[in-house]
């Protein structure tokens, strides 16, 4: 590839990006458009002085006693953009989120663009802006990045690829398999909003709704619930699977079995509606901006008020126990007071048909 | 935001008065069967089961329109998913239903042109978008389905959209019942019927049915208070031996149900014999093209003409689809055969009866 790479930049000429309204195969050639790519567009939107230095990596700085938390995630998600988003938001928030549900304070990112010939420029700097905006509210910097150009139908558009990294003050435990019997059970606001935005986005279902995406930066929200209440003992972000399948993981990782009131677990009326009408379930349905919070239980109403005072967790409810059965199992008791296991979700959720 | 229960047809306090009131009246076992696969689901979903008095017996029965569709209209499916002219749409949840060689969702991620839709008009305008293409619709469903495929039809005529066409494997509820109560170990007592198919087909139908069977039918719905009415309305008419067809969802049905989707069906469609997945053939028991529209129909635009095909031994589904057995009694159910893997197409679709007790009572 590098080969062809060097063969094919001493045929271009320096055309300035404006020229271009999409993404041609030289973009991804590592030559001089890849070069216009990087400075016109990455380093201008997401630039900082460890992206602008232009090594092949970045140094980052560690505080005496911190030990590296590292994530990384690959998203493809289509449509790229859909109400409350798009990839941009969506591959910043998704790693933030992930580092910051260890309990760390998150620093930086990298990205990787894996971009289609034809793509159209004037989409990538807005899908770059989104990541920018994402960036600044997070307070984390992109350190590093990478641009590739597939062949025009050898890739789906675009895929973002990003991993981040933070820093975990020693001591600080916060992990899947630390929930204890007599824990309360947490959710930071609505679920499924995600998953029924990205549903109703890829618009064939002849009507259209107000549901947004949730996708945001949770670091922050994070950050705050731990000076106030450090003595969490899972934090977890139920995206792909939705509420039900992260908390039988977490049941099944700490050996306990969970109890939810289905009462409690809130869902926004569009929402729930929409499920019911395609047969889906808002309690498998992807999110991209709640927390599961688990934590002893006399701390549940500190951490409620918390989560409360929050702009992203104002709709935070207590949704559950944590019982002293090794089961593994998460059970749901319904208004009725009748009970049901809920599953982890089996594979792709389909519609149902009438 | 709301609370998961914002309306009166889910009010706790109602359901469980129901129970109770049902439990003061029944004085010995009742088998009761709920057509419906969105039944089903909605009774284990709420553990409706669970406050209902030991003497009865919920048996799920033969309504998941996915579960019932034959081996051999998934391997047409398959065969014409498989060629590079052919847009094969589907409802979603018929996707991961095992055919005999395997199911369309495998094919598709093996390059086959296999599309989700919501509705058989979406199917058609693929069919304009893509003239060079032939769009087949495989047609599923009960009576609720077919209304919609008709005006999918219908609409292509219009317009001369002459690259679309249908699978035609839609099922009629009526006949099913009929065979279910003719069998040899009649389990049924009473059924709860579909609220949705009665809403299109009326009552009417049932009423022949309840007099020659002296079987009481009630028509309901989906949520934890229609369902507790129908069957209380239905315990109520076996206690005091009566065998009418009574209501318990009038908010949606009434007895000659939707004249102009009923004259529809009957001006594009006729009934036919259908096999059913784990049943068998029934005489009239699904819808063929009528003559007028068999240029829409798939079967014989792409010369298909599969030879039968026998059905897993290791697959109850058929006893379970008519209440022989519940499915823990099947050896596969929880072990060879899971949501993930399903043998048979009942542990598919979250209205089949496998798949609901999998998922709401496994472990219990």
């Amino acid at each position: 590839m590098d080969e062809i790479s060097n063969h094919l930049q001493a045929f271009n000429c320096p055309v300035p990006l404006s020229q271009h309204d999409s993404i041609l195969i030289g973009h991804g050639s590592g030559g001089i458009l890849t070069h216009e790519l990087i400075k016109g567009l990455f380093q201008k939107l997401l630039g900082n002085e460890f992206l602008n230095a232009g090594n092949d990596a970045a140094v980052l700085h560690a505080i005496n006693g911190e030990n590296l938390v590292v994530s990384t995630d690959a998203h493809i998600v289509s449509p790229l953009f859909f109400p409350g988003g798009d990839i941009g938001r969506l591959a910043v928030c998704g790693t933030v989120n992930d580092v910051a549900m260890m309990g760390a304070r998150v620093e930086a990112l990298t990205a990787s663009f894996i971009i289609e010939e034809g793509f159209a420029v004037s989409d990538l700097e807005s899908i770059v802006a989104s990541m920018a905006d994402a960036c600044r509210e997070a307070e984390v910097k992109v350190v590093a990045g990478d641009t590739k150009v597939t062949e025009r139908g050898k890739s789906d558009g675009l895929f973002i690829s990003t991993s981040g990294f933070g820093w975990l003050p020693s001591g600080r435990q916060i992990a899947g398999n630390l929930a204890q019997s007599g824990d309360a059970v947490i959710i930071s606001g609505p679920v499924g909003n995600h998953g029924v935005a990205i549903v109703q986005a890829r618009g064939n279902l002849g009507f259209t709704s107000s549901v947004q995406s949730d996708v945001a930066p949770l670091n922050g929200m994070i950050a705050g619930l731990l000076d106030a209440v450090p003595e969490v003992h899972v934090l977890r972000d139920p995206t792909r699977g939705g509420l039900a399948t992260t908390l039988v993981e977490i049941a099944r990782q700490s050996g306990v079995s969970i109890e939810l009131e289905e009462s409690q677990i809130p869902v926004d009326q569009p929402v729930r509606s929409i499920c019911e009408m395609l047969g889906l379930d808002p309690l498998y349905m992807a999110n991209e901006g709640k927390l599961i919070l688990i934590l002893p239980n006399s701390s549940a109403d500190r951490a409620l008020e918390t989560l409360h005072a929050h702009k992203y967790g104002q709709g935070a409810a207590l949704i559950g126990k944590v019982r002293e059965n090794s089961s593994g199992k998460l059970w749901l008791r319904t208004p009725l007071g009748t009970t049901r296991v809920l599953d982890m979700l089996s594979a792709e959720m389909l519609p149902r048909i009438c | 935001m709301t609370s998961p229960l914002p309306i009166d047809h889910r009010s706790p306090a109602l359901t469980l008065r129901l129970a109770e009131e049902i439990k003061s009246i029944i004085s010995q076992p009742w088998n009761i069967m709920e057509i419906c696969g969105g039944q089903t689901h909605a009774i284990m979903q709420y553990g409706l089961d669970q406050l209902l008095p030991k003497k009865i017996r919920m048996i799920h029965g033969p309504g998941c329109p996915v579960c019932v569709t034959s081996l051999e209209a998934i391997e047409n499916a398959l065969t014409l998913a498989n060629q590079p002219q052919v847009i094969l749409t589907s409802f979603g949840d018929m996707l991961r239903v095992p055919g005999a060689s395997t199911d369309l969702l495998t094919a598709r991620s093996h390059g086959a042109d296999i599309r989700v839709v919501y509705s058989p008009l979406e199917a058609v305008k693929i069919a304009q978008a893509n003239p060079h293409k032939q769009v087949v619709f495989f047609a599923i469903g009960f009576e609720t389905t077919v209304p919609a495929i008709a005006a999918s039809i219908q609409h292509a005529r219009r317009n001369c959209i002459s690259n679309y066409s249908i699978l035609p494997a839609n099922v009629l509820v009526p006949p099913a019942m009929e065979a279910i109560l003719d069998g040899e170990n009649r389990l049924v007592n009473a059924f709860l019927a579909a609220g949705h198919v009665c809403a299109v087909m009326g009552f009417h139908e049932y009423l022949p049915i309840a007099e020659k069977y002296r079987c009481p039918i009630v028509v309901t719905g989906f949520e934890p208070v229609d369902l507790m009415s129908g069957i209380l309305m239905a315990v109520s008419q076996l206690e005091e031996d009566r065998f009418e067809v009574e209501n318990a969802y009038n908010r949606a049905v009434t007895q000659e149900g939707n004249l102009a989707a009923q004259a529809l069906i009957k001006e594009v469609f006729e009934p036919v014999e259908r096999k059913w997945r784990g049943i068998g053939s029934i005489p009239l028991s699904g819808l063929g093209l009528a003559a007028k529209y068999k240029d829409f129909d798939a079967v014989s635009r792409f010369r298909l003409n599969p030879t039968p095909i026998p059905e897993s031994p290791l697959c109850l589904a058929g006893k379970v689809l008519q209440g022989l057995i519940d499915p823990p009694e099947c050896l596969a159910f929880g072990a060879t055969c899971t949501p993930a893997n399903p043998l048979g197409a009942p542990m598919v679709s979250s209205e089949g009866a496998c798949n609901a007790y999998y998922r709401y009572q496994k472990g219990s």
